[in-house]
């Protein structure tokens, strides 16, 4: 903590003229980078504000001159993926429905996961813990045809229980590094006092783990979410028509258009299908927080 | 009386490498047992056994004459205190010290009112809505102790209780914990690495060395009688000093000799009537060995030594002589006008001598 209180002062000592011009160069450099990465979101909201007349007509960077929300309608309620013209909506719902259970319950059970493997030692904990780590390094493509065999044996192929299914398998080995890395900090104490106290094994878990996990709940949801979301390939190959996620809904919205192609249409469809991700990261990211274990140990 | 802690013939393994080997011990309700022993002596591993956290190789432990081997810890009625405290970290004060009752379903009428006892006891009250975060080590260490205690167990377990706490802080709670010790009546078993915490709260005291029982006794049995050279090192601070010395049977004892590097050697007599070995340790405490003129009794001999280090402590000055190729501490008085470099008059009290073998290390008298 001392040296945390101690950085202003040691700022305010050291003003003289030569390291702020290095300061406000550092500042600019990095402006510049931000600017750089900020620009295709600007070209897109632009564009998805505009008419066709005006995209035709104008530059690629200018402003609207006429701010118009047609694009986003259609995008959102009119577009035509196919012979379907019922845009993004039904697909958004396909996705939400698919992400929210999927992620809740690899996240419940890599908390189960973890906890397990790092509080009860058992025989084979540390294979089974590998074994789990290294399905973190498997790539989508080689799940596919077993897992598309698994969920046509289980008579789920082409919902979205089965796509539900398919996420929870494969995020498992990532939440459960997650739970079991923050849980093996906990000092084992804490269990063997739960245990003198008379609480049993879910007890211990409820009570006393589970309310710790806020931080690492929340990096896990994140990561989960934004990994089921954005998914592409899963939802491709495991849905069909009318389960389709909206990651899928979006590429046949673009590729499939025949004539004009309708860019502000597209750029509006896109934002839509990545605003929930960017808005989860906003709303939970300020629960990134650390610390709730301090004061638990020797202080 | 039925002990309410009896162990016996407990062996503790991991894998091939032996923790615990044979230990027997047994207390009386009301007894405040210590193990102590240096750091890996399995001290803290027989007190996880007491309590079920550690499955046990071979023997038996029961508690109040139930057999508590194949018992799991929440059947045992124990209460715990950890090094670490364990606090539950989400857990208001309040809530950590009830959650073993609300586990067990006790109403809440009744949880209120063991609460309050026990944080009046404590002096907590005003702590209970805190979380342990927001504790100094010594609050937090009151909070495990209420843990505890309101749980009214037959057994209390400590683990290093005092060992994270500076060093004013683990004196007043040591004389808190004997108070409670004292005013409960209850039966505790303690675990340290302090050989003064040891001495002072205990009424039995169990040394162990790398897995294996020591010495079981009172802390006078301990300190006065140690059973073999380990206890005696270990026991008592400054350490007993151990001397290698000669002896000769005598006509009225056992003549003892002890060399010099400068000098003659030191000759003194002892009472003792036992037949020894030719070639012995001798065990004296510092305060055994006092400036002469200021001890008395019987057996009390003197010998010129020269000084080679005075410390002065304060209540006491410790004055340090080489003897039989050993540092010998004295503990003498305060005032005393000892000189490094000189001769000083020093009376050895031969009745309170310990003698041990020097292959086996066992005592002998």
């Amino acid at each position: 903590m001392s040296d945390l209180s101690s950085t202003p002062s040691a700022i305010t000592a050291q003003t003289r003229p030569g390291q702020i011009a290095l300061r406000w160069l550092l500042f600019c450099f990095l402006g510049l980078f931000a600017l750089f990465y900020l620009l295709p979101l600007f070209v897109m909201v632009t564009t998805s504000l505009k008419s066709l007349e005006e995209i035709r007509s104008g530059s690629l960077v200018s402003l609207p001159r006429e701010v118009t929300f047609d694009a986003w309608r259609t995008a959102w309620s009119g577009a035509c993926t196919g012979i379907q013209c019922e845009g993004l909506r039904p697909y958004f719902w396909n996705s939400v429905l698919l992400a929210v259970p999927a992620v809740l319950i690899s996240t419940f059970l890599g908390a189960a996961n973890g906890y397990i493997i790092a509080q009860w030692h058992f025989r084979g904990a540390n294979l089974i813990f590998s074994a789990m780590l290294f399905g973190c390094f498997i790539p989508f493509q080689v799940v596919l045809l077993p897992m598309a065999r698994m969920l046509g044996l289980m008579g789920l192929a082409g919902s979205i229980p089965g796509l539900i299914f398919a996420h929870v398998i494969y995020g498992i080995g990532f939440t459960t590094l997650f739970f079991r890395n923050f849980y093996v900090t906990i000092p084992s104490d804490l269990v063997k006092a739960a245990k003198v106290d008379g609480a049993g094994f879910f007890r211990i878990f409820w009570s006393i783990f589970l309310p710790l996990s806020l931080p690492i709940i929340v990096v896990t949801v994140i990561w989960q979410f934004t990994q089921i979301w954005n998914d592409f390939l899963f939802g491709v190959s495991f849905s069909q028509a009318g389960t389709q996620p909206v990651t899928v809904a979006l590429n046949n919205i673009v590729n499939s258009t025949t004539g004009v192609k309708e860019y502000n249409v597209d750029m509006a469809a896109a934002i839509i299908a990545g605003l929930p991700t960017l808005l989860v990261y906003v709303v939970a990211g300020k629960y990134f927080i650390r610390g709730l274990t301090a004061g638990s140990v020797k202080g | 009386m039925i002990p309410i802690l009896d162990i016996r013939n407990l062996n503790k393994n991991y894998g091939a490498v032996q923790i615990l080997k044979e230990v027997n011990v047994a207390i009386d309700p009301g007894d405040f047992l210590v193990l102590v022993g240096p750091s890996g002596c399995g001290k803290s591993t027989l007190l996880n056994c007491i309590a079920g956290l550690e499955p046990i190789s071979g023997g038996s432990i029961s508690i109040s004459g139930r057999d508590m081997t194949q018992v799991s810890p929440k059947d045992r009625d124990i209460a715990m205190v950890f090094q670490s405290y364990a606090l539950y970290p989400t857990m208001t004060v309040a809530k950590n010290i009830t959650f073993g009752m609300k586990v067990r379903g006790i109403d809440a009428a009744t949880q209120a009112r063991k609460l309050a006892e026990v944080a009046q006891q404590l002096q907590i009250e005003p702590l209970l809505d805190r979380r342990p975060g927001q504790l100094s080590g010594g609050q937090r260490q009151r909070v495990a102790m209420g843990r505890a205690l309101v749980r009214d167990p037959k057994l209390f377990l400590f683990d290093e209780p005092l060992s994270n706490l500076d060093a004013k802080l683990r004196v007043s709670m040591r004389s808190e914990i004997k108070k409670l010790h004292q005013n409960l009546g209850a039966t505790m078993v303690y675990v340290t690495h302090d050989q003064i915490e040891a001495m002072t709260l205990a009424t039995k005291i169990v040394v162990m060395k790398g897995g294996v029982v020591q010495q079981i006794g009172t802390p006078a049995e301990i300190y006065n009688h140690p059973a073999n050279l380990f206890v005696a090192d270990f026991m008592g601070s400054p350490a007993m000093n151990l001397i290698p010395a000669r002896t000769q049977r005598a006509a009225d004892g056992i003549q003892i000799e002890i060399t010099r590097t400068e000098g003659a050697p030191i000759i003194l007599q002892s009472p003792l009537t036992r037949d020894l070995p030719q070639d012995v340790i001798l065990g004296l405490r510092p305060e055994d060995i006092a400036e002469t003129g200021f001890r008395s009794g019987a057996a009390v001999q003197s010998a010129q030594c020269r000084i080679d280090l005075v410390e002065p402590a304060g209540a006491d000055t410790f004055v340090v002589s080489e003897l039989g190729g050993k540092q010998v501490t004295a503990r003498l008085h305060a005032e005393t006008k000892a000189q490094p470099g000189a001769m000083l008059d020093l009376a050895f009290d031969l009745a309170k001598v310990s003698f041990f073998a020097p292959d086996t290390g066992e005592r002998l008298n």
